[in-house]
């Protein structure tokens, strides 16, 4: 042991005294490695448990080291990265563990013949049955769904990023803290905590009322989604702009740039990185709304491009009845099938959108310096 | 900021007029809509509050019918925030100040990515995938701390109980809240964190004592929009819990949160029902208001950290 180590101990300058070696954080994960499946072996190896032993004996060990050669403060410093780091490992198990769920029941329904390019218009559950007593292919498709949703989440995009916006820009260069800014803060985080189906029964009464009784078109639920929208968007876009330095402003001010100017030239661009990835989480948490859109654009089997009238389908709630409520009730195999085939859909149409943003964001984004 | 500009053309003049006033105008669309969805509520909610108690459904008025699943969406909404904050915290730190800057962006799409996944889905990955694996540490709860009213047995066999629910919730509120919390850890100032570095702070002394302070409002209004996505869910609710009467135990099949009850019965209700529902909805409407009115005035006492001025 000792002519192992003294060589190390040699090299060691006073400064670097008192310090775990660099590879200390191997030696412990290989040990704790060992060990955790050494203890898993006593009752039952698999591989979710070996690896939350093995992390709990690294952290133990990794600190309890610290604590012996580098003191107290440095072990709590290992301690907090420990569980930071364990934190995003935990936050990680549910997102691979939905997308490996999606992707292997997602699939087979994907790669059914017209999926994405037809409709489930005349698709009956005797096409159902005979698909699983008989082998024939499953037939029928999302392109209705995909087109609603697209539509329906456009138009609601449309509506909630200008008056989002500019009601940020309201709340942070005009409204100056005064009485009605207040107020507009105050009942924004109110409307954040809107559920969604409210917000879907609320355009829906009021579109009975204006248009009339009934009225359940692609528009109505496009109005239910701002309700939910807008207010993500206004805090989002809020929070941006208010990190936008002052010291900017008063430069173009001092150059004599009209307060509009200095807003769409100066701050706008300044915060736009942060506006678009807070617009995207706002796209995001309307898309796979599933309530509102039941209550507001009823359900259709059937194409309807026409956001302004007829019943409207929408992936979330093709994926919603096509669970609950199978096409063949006898063998509701194909209707699971196409739901999780049409949440793959979904899921990957929400991460284009994200990449896009996050694009978007990186090519306009301010240096900051970090 | 309240100085005008000696020289000043038309044009100039009227675009500011014509911006502030749109401005104006888009902030005073929201009050309006909020108006109207409280104005509707209370007023499709009046003949439920005003009817006969042995109208309402369980014949024992309208307020012994609500308060069990009041009670139930507040067991989801904590479950979910105690699993949620604690966590979100951690792997916001984990991006903004602990994670290879090469690797930061890329590790907060992947967070990013959990907020992008919908709530039908998650509510689909809940009840087919995530309630059968977590049956079995149920039974363990049951047997080892089952002397708890929490934990009570005997497990739900299905594992579709409210713990399981409030699971699926805290998944959903993570990145919101993680995604708010790194905003602002990274809007600490530099010169803060490099002073606590340079006097010999440890990393995690320089985030305890530097970020920590300067991000708390930030943490509490990004956990207040957490609550609210997880008062409000419905979906992921209503396709996992497999509800029923109001029990202590969370791993027993029971309880019901406001949202579930509205959309499970909804589409199939007439006449009172309806009404009850909405009034239901208007409860919700309250709790939330509560909520929010809490975190408001939290974050108004800490207003001179925030990164506003």
């Amino acid at each position: 042991m000792t002519s192992t180590l003294t060589p190390v101990r040699s090299k060691r300058s006073a400064l670097t005294k008192g310090q775990l070696p660099k590879y200390a954080p191997y030696v412990v994960l290989a040990a704790a490695l060992v060990a955790g499946a050494a203890i898993l072996a006593l009752v039952g190896f698999n591989a979710f448990g070996w690896g939350i032993v093995s992390a709990i004996l690294f952290a133990v060990g990794l600190v309890s080291w610290s604590a012996a050669v580098e003191g107290s403060r440095k072990a709590k410093d290992k301690l907090a990265t420990c569980l930071v780091v364990g934190s995003f490992l935990i936050a990680l198990l549910p997102l691979i563990s939905v997308i490996w769920t999606v992707l292997v029941n997602g699939i087979p329904g994907l790669l059914n013949p017209g999926f994405l390019t037809t409709s489930m218009n005349g698709v009956t559950g005797v096409y159902d049955n005979r698909a699983v007593e008989e082998g024939a292919p499953v037939i029928g498709g999302i392109y209705h769904a995909l087109l609603g949703t697209i539509q329906i989440t456009l138009l609601a995009t449309v509506i909630s990023v200008p008056v989002g916006l500019l009601t940020a820009i309201y709340l942070v260069e005009y409204g100056n803290d005064g009485r009605l800014a207040r107020a507009i803060t105050f009942f924004v985080d109110v409307m954040t905590g809107i559920p969604s189906i409210v917000a879907g029964l609320f355009a829906a009464a009021f579109f009975f009322a204006v248009v009339g009784p009934g009225t359940k078109t692609g528009a109505v639920a496009a109005v239910a989604l701002s309700v939910l929208m807008i207010p993500v968007v206004v805090r989002s876009s809020e929070e941006m702009l208010k990190i936008v330095p002052n010291e900017l402003r008063e430069a173009a001010y001092a150059l004599g740039v009209r307060k509009w100017r200095t807003i769409l030239k100066v701050v706008i661009p300044t915060a736009i990185s942060g506006i678009a990835s807070g617009v995207t989480l706002a796209i995001a948490r309307v898309i796979g709304e599933t309530a509102p859109i039941l209550v507001t654009a009823g359900f259709a089997t059937s194409i309807n491009s026409n956001v302004f009238s007829g019943w409207m389908a929408s992936l979330p709630t093709f994926i919603y009845t096509q669970i609950l409520n199978p096409t063949s009730p006898a063998n509701p195999d194909p209707s699971s099938q196409r739901a999780w085939g049409a949440a793959l859909v979904l899921i990957i149409l929400v991460m284009v959108l994200n990449l896009a943003a996050r694009l978007i964001a990186r090519i306009f984004a301010p240096k900051t310096g970090r | 900021m309240t100085a005008t500009p000696v020289t000043s053309t038309g044009a100039g003049r009227a675009g500011d007029k014509i911006f502030s006033g749109a401005a104006l105008a888009a902030g005073c669309l929201i009050l309006a809509v909020l108006f109207g969805v409280a104005l509707f509520l209370v007023v499709q909610a009046i003949p439920a509050l005003t009817a006969p108690a042995a109208e309402i459904q369980g014949g024992e008025g309208f307020f012994a019918y609500i308060w069990p699943i009041v009670i139930g969406t507040l067991i989801a909404a904590v479950i979910a925030l105690v699993i949620a904050t604690p966590i979100a915290i951690g792997v916001a730190l984990f991006i903004s100040h602990f994670a290879p800057r090469g690797l930061a962006a890329g590790l907060g799409y992947m967070v990013d990515l959990l907020a992008a996944i919908p709530s039908v889905v998650y509510g689909a990955w809940g009840a087919a995938f995530l309630a059968k694996e977590i049956s079995p540490a149920y039974n363990w709860l049951a047997a080892n701390m089952g002397w708890l009213p929490i934990f009570q047995g005997p497990a739900s066999a299905t594992g579709k109980t409210i713990l399981t629910a409030g699971i699926v919730l805290s998944v959903m509120v993570l990145p919101i809240i993680t995604s708010l919390s790194r905003e602002i850890f990274l809007q600490t100032p530099k010169l803060h964190e490099e002073a606590a570095l340079a006097l010999g702070a440890t990393r995690w002394e320089m985030i305890k004592m530097s970020v920590l302070p300067f991000a708390r409002p930030g943490i509490i209004s990004a956990v207040m929009l957490g609550l609210g996505r997880a008062l409000g869910e419905t979906m992921a609710v209503a396709l996992v819990l497999s509800s029923g009467a109001l029990t202590a135990s969370l791993i027993q099949s029971g309880n019901q949160t406001i949202a579930a009850e509205i959309a499970l019965n909804f589409p199939e209700a007439s006449g009172l029902k309806v009404s009850t529902l909405i009034a239901a909805g208007l409860v919700l409407f309250v709790i939330t208001l509560a909520v929010n009115m809490i975190a408001r005035w939290i974050i108004t006492r800490h207003k001179e950290f925030s990164g506003a001025n």
